[in-house]
């Protein structure tokens, strides 16, 4: 006699709620993109990701006037996303570049640099605007 | 029967292959559906991690090490971490090992689960396996809530941890504790009763207690053969010396060690349960304190930099023991650092435990290891755009030319 416990716990999945979330919509558009270029012009709306949690790290946030550009966070950075321009005495962040790590957030003497709940970053440009933050 | 279907044909498998997770390229010798012999050949994943370390600071590679895999991260922050302190005398605060270890025992379960849900799906048992990959959310979610990412942790970092675990998470870890010791009972019913799997790992891929020895398997594999051996125990870590943690056996569970499929899945899910009573003991015993022996990263960088000798960093990954060696000599970047992931002393064992099996059961015996190709791919040789194998014979040839060309 074969023994299949698996099979009570499927048929008790029925009547449960899946467990993924269905991001970004109900059922995969025939495109991603084309679909996220209609949710940008408020055609299409977007299910929601799940919430981050408290102190997640995403997308930097770079506070240009405390910053007193001392480039500490330019020798740590372990992925070298940071660097120092000189004339400005300021500094610009690669975020394609960038692992997420928030090493510069805990060294900066001033707190200049922040982690963001921002994670949908994807593009297809490594120089798009908004994956340079300076 | 002609004499060439007589001695049998070869199969390669890989280099990129769906029944692989991961680039190793395989080369099976069968006889009908028997494997003969078999010979592997990995490097296929190679990515130049110790050479970027080279080119870092101590500060910075911790997070490079949180890359070497994606599955064990902090195992490998914490033995490179190790090492460092080692070499640099920093002595790690009393509770930051606590911290340590709980995050430690987090990237157990959801490796565990991992590979329980791998296991079932080579065995064509999806349904199972999508169970196992729904409850290892579970500990993605405490992972992400205590350490602020779900995959590349980033929590350890030389001289302690980046983060605490304050008295406010404990409910949340205290939850998925209870999730999983609810769940756990159910879990070994559905992988270790259930008439299919039992069919199928039962006596496949059969390494004895003395194979296991010889070909030096390490972690859950040597465990599941009946070598007692696990680095927690044998020299501990962190907090595990203050914890309750002895080596996972089969016996435990079966009562012998059979060194099979089935005794691997065995171990590993004991594993878990074990995990979840050692982050208890760990919340119960959790000394009040500093988490850094530095907090400021410029003054830790400086007491790298001093720092000369050389240490390894021990600890036993959810795959087997995972070891750093690290060589300073006064400088920003180590003179030396050299990775050697769990993967690497057990994937010897696929030789024997392939030999004389199926065809229809490559797939679930290679996985049986739990092997991460990706951590393990130290070197690889390219010359003139061709990439070879050096035996012995052309190795210590090259070793004589380079004695004659430094003496000349
Ligand atoms: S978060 Fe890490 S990788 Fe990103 S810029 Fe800061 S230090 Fe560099
Ligand atoms: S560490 Fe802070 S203050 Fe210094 S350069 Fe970087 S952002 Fe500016």
């Amino acid at each position: 006699m074969s023994f299949l416990p698996t099979i009570p716990e499927i048929l008790k999945q029925f009547f449960r709620k899946p467990a993924t979330n269905a991001f970004p919509a109900k059922y995969l558009p025939p495109s991603v993109t084309g679909f996220l270029a209609r949710v940008g012009e408020g055609t299409a709306s977007i299910h929601p990701p799940i919430a981050t949690p408290p102190d997640f790290r995403g997308k930097i946030v770079y506070d240009r006037d405390t910053c007193i550009g001392c480039k500490i966070c330019t020798k740590i950075c372990p992925a070298h996303a940071i660097e120092f321009i000189p004339e400005t005495k300021r500094i610009r962040i690669y975020v394609t570049q960038c692992i997420f790590c928030s090493q510069c957030n805990d060294a900066c003497p001033v707190n200049a640099l922040h982690m963001s709940e921002e994670f949908l970053i994807a593009a297809e440009n490594r120089y798009a605007e908004d994956l340079i933050v300076e | 029967m002609s004499e060439e279907a007589k001695k049998g044909y070869s199969v390669p498998i890989g280099p990129i292959h769906p029944a692989l997770k991961e680039p190793i390229l395989f080369t099976f010798q069968m006889n009908g559906e028997k494997v003969e012999k078999v010979d592997f050949a990995p490097g296929k994943a190679h990515r130049g991690i110790e050479w970027m370390g080279m080119r870092r600071n101590p500060v910075q590679i911790v997070h490079l090490t949180d890359r070497i895999c994606g599955i064990c991260g902090v195992s490998h922050t914490l033995a490179f971490s190790r090492a460092v302190e080692q070499v640099a005398e920093i002595e790690v605060p009393e509770r930051a090992h606590y911290v340590r270890t709980i995050i430690a025992e987090y990237e157990r379960i959801q490796s565990h689960l991992l590979w329980a849900g791998v296991a079932a799906h080579e065995l064509g048992f999806d349904t199972l396996f999508y169970l196992a990959w729904r409850v290892r959310e579970e500990s993605l979610d405490v992972i992400e809530y205590l350490t602020g990412n779900r995959v590349n942790y980033g929590i350890v970092q030389v001289g302690g941890v980046r983060r605490d675990i304050t008295a406010d998470q404990f409910p949340r870890i205290e939850a998925s504790l209870s999730y999983y010791e609810d769940l756990f009972g159910k879990m070994l019913t559905l992988f270790l009763e259930d008439t299919t799997i039992k069919m199928r790992s039962r006596n496949t891929g059969v390494m004895n207690q003395q194979e296991a020895l010889e070909l030096c398997a390490i972690g859950p594999t040597a465990r599941a053969s009946g070598l007692n051996m696990d680095v927690r125990q044998d020299s501990p870590y962190a907090a595990y010396g203050d914890v309750d943690v002895r080596a996972v056996m089969p016996e435990q569970y079966l009562g012998e060690a059979r060194g099979d499929v089935y005794d691997r899945i065995v171990v590993r899910l004991l594993e878990v349960k074990q995990s979840i009573d050692i982050v208890r003991q760990c919340m119960d015993q959790m000394p009040a304190g500093e988490v850094t022996a530095e907090p400021k990263i410029p003054k830790l960088l400086a007491l790298c930099k001093k720092a000369e000798g050389e240490a390894v960093g021990r600890v036993e990954a959810p795959r087997g023991e995972c070891l750093h060696y690290v060589r300073m000599d006064g400088h920003e970047q180590p003179l030396a650092w050299k990775v050697k992931a769990s993967t690497y002393s057990n994937q010897m064992s696929w030789l024997k435990i392939l030999q004389g099996e199926q065809l229809a059961d490559i797939p679930i015996i290679v996985a049986s290891i739990d092997p991460c190709m990706s951590c393990t791919d130290r070197v690889t040789v390219l010359r003139d755009g061709r990439r070879d194998v050096l035996t012995k014979e052309e190795l210590h040839r090259l070793s004589v030319e380079k004695t004659r060309r430094l003496q000349s």
